[in-house]
């Protein structure tokens, strides 16, 4: 195997916008707002930066083609600037362009940004999209929450979870998620949530009620990277640094072959073993010290906890109702609450995660700190459906570690 | 005895069962005289049904057994085809996965189209599928509203053992208007009943009755099934007196339980006819459309070996009961409801695409690895077996008729759908292979995983900007 990411490149600063119905903004707003603060942080010029990359999903409906919005927003100086799209993925997708750029000793300093504009589209949910010519004459035109709703279906017949059991595992990863965004002031949703209020929420998509569903918003997060030897001489002291960046994209085999059962990500499976040996990380239960997931809907967050191998599988709905995963739990997973309650900008989201993890490292993340100084932080980004996918795992440290 | 005639037959009728009461319980009020014809149910097609998928599963029904290779024409017979221009038969060719060596045609313009295609077919040499088929769209609070049904039927016309072979016919056209509909209209324009009945039915088939019983050298009385496909209640008893045919032989016209099914409606009834024929009887089927078309056929020692699959007395045991009158009325373009953005999805076809598809799309053909014997759909030039990516490898598979079972599933109220909740998940074939799709015909809870399925040639998707419609199959309940 190639020798990996690891500690070769550092985060020089980080910044994530508001999230939530920026009705007030549009999207290269949302991207300078998380500019300006991932710049002050790193402290340094917009003329220092050698390249950047934009994560965005939806063409038609916000950002546009091209990396040209973002070099607009920013008036960058005539730079290389891409844009990436891996549906839900293109976040981390855009920092993976970035890091491997400084990786390679291409660039000294480059940017990552994500960003959505998905409260324009005059209703709820993500919008409607195609697919391609040839795959939409034979595919289904359902909803996200349609897609992932099938992961409980399928759990529940594989490892024999009653219906109730799951929806209550289901309903604690929800009510968790909102009593951590309550404390986060750039969260969508930042009120509490009951059980009682979970389990008789509408239906959205069986068994997925309204509150296993997260958010649509607006955002943008953004991230600056540089070599760990360049963020020390740019007076940096405590350095987080890449510990690995792995992805994992379907190849048909989910769909079409035989093997899968519809009750995990195949691809977050791969990703995950890669990415721990990339990190050199044996045993991620011990070792980690907390996670953001993707967690679009509260079953896809559940069986991700098995995907990344911390909790057995079949048992992760356990994990989940033991409080495993909560804020004040062994590895507290969405403690800033989560897409849950950051809702999900898609191209955003993937940084927001890296931001989160990224504060927590460093000891900035406030009211919601964990207090036993972290160490390693994964994020993990899905994008797709349960049966074809694009998994990302993107796992940074403490430089020392 | 000779060895052309009805090989096989086979018929479909759509699962939901609109209770005329709620009709009338709805427009009653305006249309009170309707109160007499507010008895029973009729047969409507789901919101992705068209007559195309109902002539094709009438088709999957007649042909249960049969090598498809034998097929040599494709006749689509109703007044309510999907396209005006795009062969019909020929969609209905490729969702039936027969060689494309065959010749197909579309015959339209009268109640008795599927007659007179019956009796083409019957008149040559070739061994021709004739399904019929027709959707009405009836104008809210007609009679006509009340007395129609959807449903299909389908026969194959041959050399080999016939289940039955024409002894006679005879045929009578005048151009006699007791309604009509211009081309591109939705509705039906109908003059009074009472003239219909006295000058057309009487007067144009009583003679004609008469004129195929001298030329096939028989009595009334050796009439088995006389079957008149007439909504008007008590024609075929009055034909049947004249012509001196037993009350006893006067066929169930099924307007208690289906409703009339316009064009299709005597093939139907000849489906229904033949399912409980005995070898030596006769069968007299008449329809009735600018003139009329009469049928006589002689049931072969043969009728007991060749069955349907399901049977028209299988489809209509298939039953959901509905009451509701709106979502009927919805489906047809009747009830103009808010459908909300998502609804304005571009459902654009690249007919490039689906030219060089077609097979996967319409004839739901899949690929087999000849090397490791994997089955994946759809087929493609690497081959999905994760140990073995095989390049070139695939043959034809086809999966329409392939049993499969519910891997996942939703009921996604989210996502538009004319008929909500949109039910899609995994399934699993039965042998091999998996895809995605939607469900179709499912009620109640009868949806989990493991539950056995049934594909089923449906519309997808309806592109409004350009008057397209898609057609892909879809998983029912298997029965």
């Amino acid at each position: 195997m190639a020798k990996g990411i690891r500690d070769k490149v550092a985060i020089l600063g980080m910044g994530c916008a508001k999230f939530g119905e920026r009705w007030d903004k549009d999207e290269d707003q949302l991207m300078l707002e998380a500019y300006e603060e991932a710049m002050a942080d790193a402290g340094i010029e917009t003329s220092q930066i050698d390249a950047a990359w934009l994560g965005a999903a939806f063409d038609a409906q916000n950002i546009g083609p091209s990396g040209i919005p973002l070099a607009v927003a920013l008036r960058l100086p005539d730079i290389g600037v891409t844009k990436v799209e891996n549906y839900c993925a293109s976040g981390t997708e855009s920092f993976r362009g970035a890091v491997y750029a400084v990786a390679s000793g291409a660039c000294d300093i480059a940017l990552a940004m994500g960003a959505e504009k998905l409260k324009d589209t005059g209703y709820g949910g993500l919008p409607v999209r195609t697919r391609g010519t040839t795959h939409d004459m034979i595919g289904i035109t359902g909803s996200a929450p349609g897609n992932f709703a099938q992961l409980a279906s399928a759990y529940r017949g594989v490892h024999g979870v009653g219906k109730d059991d799951l929806k209550r595992a289901m309903a604690h990863v929800s009510v968790k998620s909102h009593a951590n965004g309550a404390k986060n002031p750039k969260a969508h949703l930042q009120k509490a949530v009951t059980m009682d209020q979970v389990l008789n929420a509408p239906m959205i998509a069986e068994p997925l009620g309204l509150f296993d569903c997260c958010g649509v918003s607006d955002g943008a997060a953004c991230a600056i990277v540089t070599t760990p030897e360049i963020a020390r001489s740019l007076g940096k002291t405590d350095i987080v640094t890449v510990k690995a960046l792995q992805l994992a994209t379907s190849n048909g085999w989910e769909m079409q072959a035989s093997g899968w059962n519809g009750s995990y990500f195949h691809t977050t499976r791969v990703a995950a073993t890669k990415a721990y040996d990339e990190a050199g990380i044996t045993d991620p239960r011990s070792q980690l010290s907390l996670i953001e997931v993707h967690d679009c809907f509260s079953v896809t967050e559940l069986v991700t906890m098995e995907d990344i191998h911390i909790s057995k599988e079949g048992q992760g709905w356990r994990d989940v109702l033991d409080g495993f995963f909560d804020a004040d739990g062994q590895i507290p997973c969405q403690i800033d609450g989560g897409l849950k309650c950051f809702g999900h900008p898609i191209g955003a989201s993937g940084l927001r995660m890296i931001y989160e993890n990224y504060l927590q490292l460093l000891g900035r993340a406030g009211e919601r700190q964990r207090q036993d100084n972290p160490v390693f932080a994964l994020s993990h980004n899905l994008g797709g459906m349960p049966n074809q996918n694009v998994s990302s795992i993107a796992i940074i440290g403490r430089a020392d570690a | 005895m000779s060895d052309f005639g009805i090989l096989a037959f086979g018929a479909y009728v759509p699962i939901t069962r609109l209770q005329r009461s709620s009709i009338h319980a709805t427009n009653g009020w305006f249309a009170g005289g309707l109160r007499g014809l507010a008895k029973g149910e009729k047969a409507v097609a789901n919101w992705d049904e068209d007559s195309v998928t109902m002539a094709v599963e009438a088709a999957r029904d007649a042909l249960e057994g049969l090598d498809r290779a034998t097929v040599q024409r494709v006749a689509i017979a109703s007044t309510t085809l999907p396209f005006a221009d795009r062969q019909n038969a020929g969609i209905v060719k490729e969702a039936l996965n027969l060689p494309d060596a065959v010749g197909a045609l579309d015959v339209a313009g009268s109640q008795r189209a599927a007659t007179s295609a019956l009796l083409a077919a019957l008149g040559g040499h070739e061994t021709t599928l004739v399904a019929a088929a027709d959707l009405t769209t009836p104008k809210p609070a007609s009679e006509r509203e009340m007395t129609s049904g959807d449903a299909a039927a389908a026969v194959l016309v041959g050399t080999g053992t016939p289940i039955a072979t024409l002894v006679a016919s005879h045929s009578v056209t005048m151009d006699f208007v007791d309604h009509f509909r211009e081309a591109g209209e939705a509705h039906d324009y109908d003059w009074e009943a009472r003239w219909v009945r006295d000058e057309g039915f009487a007067r144009i088939m009583n003679p004609a009755i008469a004129a195929l019983l001298k030329k096939a050298g028989i009595e009334g009385a050796a009439i088995d099934h006389f079957l008149v496909s007439v909504a008007v209640k008590g024609v075929p008893e009055m034909l049947a007196k004249k012509a001196g045919i037993g009350e006893g032989a006067v066929a169930d016209t099924l307007g208690a339980n289906l409703g009339h099914a316009g064009a299709a409606h005597a093939l139907v009834m000849f489906t229904a006819a033949l399912e409980k024929a005995k070898a030596g009887e006769r069968i007299l089927l008449a329809s009735f459309g600018q003139g009329c078309d009469l049928l006589l056929f002689e049931v072969t020692g043969a009728i007991g070996s060749v069955k349907p699959r399901i049977g028209l007395s299988g489809w209509l045991a298939r039953r959901i009961e509905s009451s509701n009158y709106a979502k009927y009325l919805f489906h047809r373009g009747l009830l103009p409801l808010d459908r909300g953005m998502r609804a304005e999805h571009d459902s654009k076809t690249a007919l490039t695409a689906l030219w060089r598809n077609r097979k996967a799309v319409l004839g739901l053909v899949g690929g087999r690895c000849t090397k490791t014997g994997t089955v994946q759909f759809p087929k493609s030039e690497v081959s999905v077996n994760a140990n073995d990516h095989a390049v070139g490898t695939q043959e034809d598979y086809p999966l329409a008729e392939v049993p499969a079972k519910v891997m996942t599933w939703t009921a996604d109220a989210l996502t538009y759908s004319p008929d909500p909740p949109s039910y899609y998940g995994n399934i699993d074939f039965v042998g091999g292979g998996r895809m995605m799709t939607e469900f179709t015909d499912f009620a109640g809870d009868a949806l989990d995983v493991g539950a056995d399925l049934r594909m089923m040639f449906r519309i997808k998707a309806y592109d409004e900007n350009r008057g397209f419609r898609r057609y892909f199959w879809k998983a029912a309940p298997a029965f």
